[in-house]
């Protein structure tokens, strides 16, 4: 025990210590118990989660793979000044480096290289061929006589995007944009351009569906605010059902309402609305992905207003009108605001989520239905242009996270309620 | 809500336009629920209501659709493709959301229990990263999973799934049971120890029944949520782990055929299952606290 040091007039517990050390020793237990049991859990959470994330994040910059191809090439390529063909050190670099590479790297790099500029595949594909037959130095006419783009100069300059080790030209090809050979930003092609009008329509998709479901669930959620609680809770179970259904069994059940001979073309068409030949194309397109997206997140609007609403006592209201206002005035300058913090966690909520949508666009969406959600399985799945669905996946990520932590501000992430 | 006796006619016009629009909404929100019910009763491979269906012939309905759902291929008329992909599909799922939902449950539990002491170090941003799962698009949880799953040759087995799987339950699991905790009266361990109940037994026999209500809704949502999962599934899943949902988009993709109603309609009913128990939960954990169930 080392209660020298304590003096007369300091509380002693049972066993001499003084008091505030034994409680500072109490408090540190318990802080370590607490993070003994949040212990495990996190370390899974970071380990299985958090990790692949950070993985997500470090390919959409890496690009090593080609330093891992071409050394000797890009160890010479600041002495070429850029504008004549290179010399005859280059020419050998690259025979050099293209024979002796490991062939499925080889294969991964020059697919990489092609996103740069279109040829490079073919083009390295057709020379390893021919290049066996090569028999020594000097390299440079021989190569240019087997295949004549070796001459080509933009295939060179192309290599001087590709030499870093990390890159943000996933980045600017997210965004319609791309290194020139002095890695200068430049706009990509008229005819490549295609991402910036997947963002823009991405964000468009959102605030709509987004105003859709204000539009649709500020009244309901009034209603279900001030019925009496019994009848509002048999109410309440039609907007907790489809949340609590499987989302691909609403989307089917949208696509037989939907489609050319569903059910709502088949009631216009029985009510004389709508003529048998001219039915509405109401699936596979801009307008299926808004309607069914709409109907999917509704919940997560009607849900936080709704519980807003439940807390605005009647009294207010009473109150404006008994002062003079009309029943619509006392609405607007009185109740509107009381519950504008449920309709900010709503907003915030739904675009949120619909941002990030992958399944229903890709169902139902057809092709002007799709988002950037869908061009990130794309890339991971089919062109398997990783770099560029990660790059995308990131954009996604940072936007949300932005979105999220105003959430966090307006809300608080603890008033995150579910049914 | 009435309006009052002295309404104005424009009052109650605009009143009976509100009720209108509500009713709508709610229409809305369940009429596609509702369609596919009796469709996936009908008779014939379409989808739309027939003739017969719309004067309820008995001839209109028939079961053929649930059994080709169940691998019953007797029915030789029916020109769609017969298999007991379904059942199997359901088996998996049903494999990967259980184990998914105990360490869930049992990961989450830990979690809240840590986060709801009164001395955690770091609790928000902690907090944060628990449910960093719900916020982050399920796209790009999946891609990353692929790609970085794939180093350890995780992809395509079960064990990669269940573990994706209790990463996406886990968040709820923490948010229902810290809300469980929220209320809870810490005197009561502090009598238990007092009484000589070890840290272990004080936790199985004091806390444990107090939250469990909470550990159950969020296991449920973490069950559910396993249970209809399908991005992760296809990026991660191989041919081998073929689950229900899955099954489901590949029939999506294919042809929608009834037997797909008939897979919605049970799964509807499954739903409805769980919402009901989600609800006799909360309720019964009102009560437990004192406060009146609403």
């Amino acid at each position: 025990m080392t209660t020298a040091t304590a003096t007369s007039e300091e509380i002693l517990t049972a066993d001499g210590t003084p008091l505030k050390v034994s409680l500072q020793r109490s408090l540190r237990r318990s802080k370590l118990r607490a993070a003994a049991l949040v212990l495990p859990p996190f370390l899974f959470l970071i380990l299985v989660f958090i990790v692949p994330i950070g993985d997500l994040l470090f390919r959409s910059i890496d690009d090593r793979l080609i330093n891992n191809v071409l050394p000797r090439t890009f160890a010479i390529y600041d002495s070429w000044d850029r504008e004549t063909l290179p010399g005859e050190d280059m020419f050998e670099a690259m025979f050099l480096d293209l024979t002796t590479a490991d062939k499925l790297q080889l294969g991964r790099s020059s697919t990489r290289m092609n996103y740069e500029k279109s040829g490079w595949r073919s083009l390295i594909k057709k020379s390893s061929r021919k290049f066996k037959k090569f028999k020594g130095p000097p390299y440079m006419d021989a190569m240019i006589k087997a295949e004549k783009r070796w001459g080509d100069i933009a295939f060179w300059q192309s290599l001087g995007a590709m030499k870093d080790e990390l890159t943000f030209g996933y980045y600017l090809n997210a965004v319609d944009y791309r290194f020139d050979a002095n890695k200068d930003i430049e706009a990509q092609p008229e005819n490549r351009r295609v991402y910036l009008l997947l963002w823009w329509r991405t964000f468009l998709v959102s605030i709509i569906v987004t105003v859709a479901c204000l539009i649709l669930a500020y009244p309901a959620a009034h209603l279900l605010a001030t019925l009496p609680l019994r009848t509002s809770n048999i109410l309440m179970i039609c907007v907790l059902m489809p949340f609590w259904t499987s989302l691909l069994v609403r989307i089917v059940a949208w696509m037989i309402m939907l489609q050319q001979q569903g059910v709502v073309n088949d009631t216009l068409v029985w009510l004389g609305i709508l003529d048998d030949q001219n039915r509405l194309a109401m699936m596979y397109n801009f307008t299926g992905t808004i309607i069914v997206m709409t109907q999917i997140l509704l919940p997560f609007m009607i849900l936080p207003i709704y519980s807003v609403m439940k807390g605005i006592s009647p009294v207010y209201m009473k109150a404006a009108q008994n002062l003079g206002a009309p029943p619509w005035l006392a609405f607007i300058r009185i109740y509107v605001p009381q519950s504008l913090p449920g309709v900010g966690a709503g907003v915030l909520l739904v675009f949120i989520v619909a941002i990030g949508y992958y399944i229903t666009p890709e169902l139902v969406g057809g092709r002007d239905g799709q988002l950037i959600g869908n061009f990130v399985a794309r890339h991971m799945k089919n062109t398997l242009n990783w770099g560029l669905a990660s790059a995308m996946g990131v954009i996604l990520l940072a936007s949300i996270l932005i979105l999220y932590w105003v959430y966090d501000k307006l809300v608080g992430v603890d008033n995150l309620k579910m049914g | 809500m009435a309006l009052p006796a002295y309404a104005t006619v424009g009052q109650h016009v605009w009143h009976w336009c509100y009720l209108g629009f509500c009713a709508m909404v709610l229409f809305f929100l369940v009429a596609p629920l509702i369609v596919v019910i009796p469709l996936s009763f009908t008779s014939s491979a379409f989808l739309s209501f027939t003739p017969e269906m719309l004067s309820f012939d008995p001839e209109g309905y028939s079961l053929r659709w649930y059994r080709i759902l169940i691998g019953d291929c007797s029915d030789k008329t029916i020109t769609t493709v017969c298999s007991d992909k379904w059942i199997i599909g359901t088996g998996n799922s049903l494999f990967i959301a259980f184990f998914a939902t105990i360490l869930a449950s049992t990961l989450g539990t830990l979690a809240a229990l840590g986060l709801s002491r009164p001395h955690m170090p770091y609790r928000k941003v902690i907090m944060a990263f628990m449910i960093s799962p719900l916020i982050v698009p399920l796209i790009i949880t999946a891609s990353g999973m692929f790609l970085f799953y794939a180093k350890f040759k995780l992809t395509a087995t079960f064990t990669g799934l269940i573990i994706a799987h209790t990463v996406l339950g886990m968040p709820f699991v923490v948010i229902t049971v810290t809300a469980t905790l929220v209320g809870f009266d810490q005197s009561l361990t502090r009598a238990a120890a007092s009484l000589g109940g070890t840290p272990l037994r004080t936790f199985f026999k004091v806390q444990m029944p107090l939250i469990l209500p909470g550990v159950i809704s969020g296991g449920l949502f973490a069950f559910i949520t396993s249970f209809d999962e399908v991005v992760v599934v296809l990026f991660m899943g191989g041919v081998e782990q073929l689950t229900l949902p899955r099954q489901m988009w590949s029939g999506i993709r294919q042809e929608i055929s009834p037997t797909i109603l008939s897979a919605a309609t049970i799964l509807v009913c499954f739903s409805i299952l769980l919402l009901a128990s989600v609800e006799l939960l909360r309720r019964r954990n009102e009560r437990l606290r004192g406060v009146t169930p609403g």
